[in-house]
């Protein structure tokens, strides 16, 4: 085991994994947390603490993570490279796995131009594939990114993102490759709406053994309303949402129903995926969603290994 | 090329309130190249300083001139030699590079900027330049097919694309080309794609512009 922390455990025994996400609040409230942690509790296997996303100031993903723990749940450390050097990356590290931590997911991060900070300076001292190398050479070999010695161990579940639909589409596989050989023991990835363009992008994966050598975790974000689907499918970057899914939306009478209804149907078709080993339901601000659609996607009880 | 743009009239005016000799001071290096500083930008200046003066009724005397390289020592000092007690000011329209040479060398001058320095760039067409280069100090334009991530990839990413690329352009603006997507394509066209396997290693930034103020020594060519 690397790390020992369920996520590895259920994704190493060959269990369909669910991991959800906990945005903390723009405020210092330990109950914002809490709450959206009872939420999930029962229904995923991990929760993600996002780091600053989409780069507005929030409490810290190291804290979310502390809190959560202290009610039970296991956390996956979100961090961007946006934010921090190498130094302050690798403290934070060793303070988060002091703390109990058992996952962390490496990122850039966002451009801190979208957030509520935009003219701030971007840190981007080394990049999302050097951190997880970085994370893996701390964990295998007990060593600062410098060579220096590490005392005592880093058993750390090292997760990264990977986003399908982005471009160039080709080398996005060869990303994913590089990620992997950096050291990524599991993947998760951007949200699914196009299943076909992600299913070719699989095969690519199938194609190179990726699939064996990273545990593919697919994205999901249920959709509450046909403006979001609208906002999603024009204003974000890296997000490929269908027009028939935003006009299905906009014809549905209840369209949050319809919502869980297409999040219920992509589940379906991706577990029919080889190479796909979990889900990780982004909810963002409709988190007491996710426990139905854990139940009623057939994915209750959570294992427990 | 260095690339600069003249400031504001209103701020160059203000600067120059109190100075009744002015030498406007033109670099015929890079400024010339991007427009900004060169013989003819001088000229437009200088009459744009006097124009604003006889507006308020005041009186101004400015004198024109132009160096080779306004950040070479030997460059500037000769001519500003020849024209000492004919100015107060030096509103030099070089680099910031240009602007400190004569600081250097003639210590008890007063020398004012007359251009910001934007950036190393080259010209795209006539009127439009970007930015190429940062002078990190650790080129890696051999590794990325000769376009330069550290200076058009927003997060300056070593190892490919962020998931932000779509359709070639960058995340942070429709009007900002994908580096990679750049570098993705002329490593195809060279046949030469598989070398973005290999992942690399993290930056030296000491190298560059994070080490602080740097120097050059060449020993082969200082005595």
């Amino acid at each position: 085991m690397k790390s020992g922390s369920n996520l590895e455990r259920i994704l190493e025994s060959g269990q369909f994994a669910v991991t959800g996400e906990c945005g903390p609040p723009k405020g210092s409230s330990p109950k914002v947390v809490q709450k959206k942690g009872e939420l999930l509790k029962s229904c995923c296997d991990a929760l993600n603490v996002t780091d600053n996303q989409t780069a507005i100031v929030r409490m810290s993903s190291l804290s979310g993570c502390v809190i959560l723990q202290g009610i039970g749940l296991e956390p996956v450390l979100q961090m961007v490279v946006r934010d921090r050097n190498r130094l302050a990356l690798q403290s934070d590290i060793l303070g988060a796995v002091a703390l109990g931590v058992g996952n962390i997911l490496c990122l850039s991060g966002d451009h801190q131009k979208f957030g509520n900070h935009p003219t701030a300076k971007g840190v981007y001292d080394i990049d999302s594939m050097q951190f997880i190398r970085m994370v893996k050479t701390m964990r295998d070999e007990h060593k600062f990114i410098n060579g220096e010695e590490i005392s005592g161990d880093v058993p750390l579940y090292i997760g990264a993102a990977a986003n399908p639909f982005a471009d160039p589409f080709e080398f996005r596989v060869t990303r994913l490759a590089k990620k992997a050989n950096a050291g990524a023991d599991f993947i998760q990835t951007q949200g699914i709406f196009d299943v076909a363009r992600f299913a070719e992008w699989m095969k690519m994966v199938r194609d190179r053994g990726l699939h064996e050598k990273t545990h593919i975790l697919a994205g999901l974000i249920p959709i509450k309303s046909v403006g979001m689907a609208r906002y999603m499918r024009n204003n974000v970057s890296g997000l490929s949402v269908p027009k028939e899914l935003v006009d299905r939306m906009a014809d549905a009478k209840d369209a949050k129903e319809e919502g869980v209804k297409i999040c219920l149907e992509t589940i379906e078709e991706l577990k029919d995926i080889e190479g796909v080993h979990g889900i990780h339901i982004m909810a963002v601000a409709w988190e007491d969603i996710v426990p139905r659609i854990v139940e009623e996607a057939g994915l209750m009880p959570r294992p427990v290994v | 090329m260095i690339v600069a743009e003249r400031k504001p009239m209103e701020e160059i005016l203000s600067m120059i309130e109190d100075a009744n000799r002015i030498l406007v001071l033109g670099c015929r290096g890079c400024t010339t190249v991007c427009c900004a500083g060169g013989p003819k930008e001088v000229q437009e200046l200088a009459t744009l300083i006097r124009m604003n003066r006889k507006q308020k009724g005041t009186t101004v005397e400015t004198l024109e001139a132009s160096n080779e390289l306004q950040c070479e020592p030997q460059s500037v000092g000769p001519l500003l030699e020849k024209l000492a007690d004919q100015f107060d000011v030096i509103l030099s329209m070089a680099c910031g590079a240009g602007v400190q040479t004569i600081v250097k060398s003639f210590p008890d001058v007063r020398v004012l900027p007359a251009l910001n320095t934007n950036f190393i760039g080259m010209a795209e067409e006539h009127g439009v330049w970007t930015e190429v280069c940062v002078a990190c100090g650790d080129c890696l334009l051999g590794r990325t097919a000769g376009i330069c991530p550290m200076t058009r990839c927003a997060k300056q990413l070593l190892n490919g694309p962020c998931g932000g690329s779509m359709k070639g352009k960058c995340e942070i603006s429709k009007d900002v080309d994908c580096a990679w997507q750049l570098i993705i394509d002329r490593l195809t066209r060279l046949g030469r794609l598989e070398v973005l396997e290999e992942i690399y290693p993290v930056k030296d930034w000491s190298a560059g512009w994070h080490r602080g103020p740097q120097k050059i020594v060449r020993e082969d060519l200082t005595s």
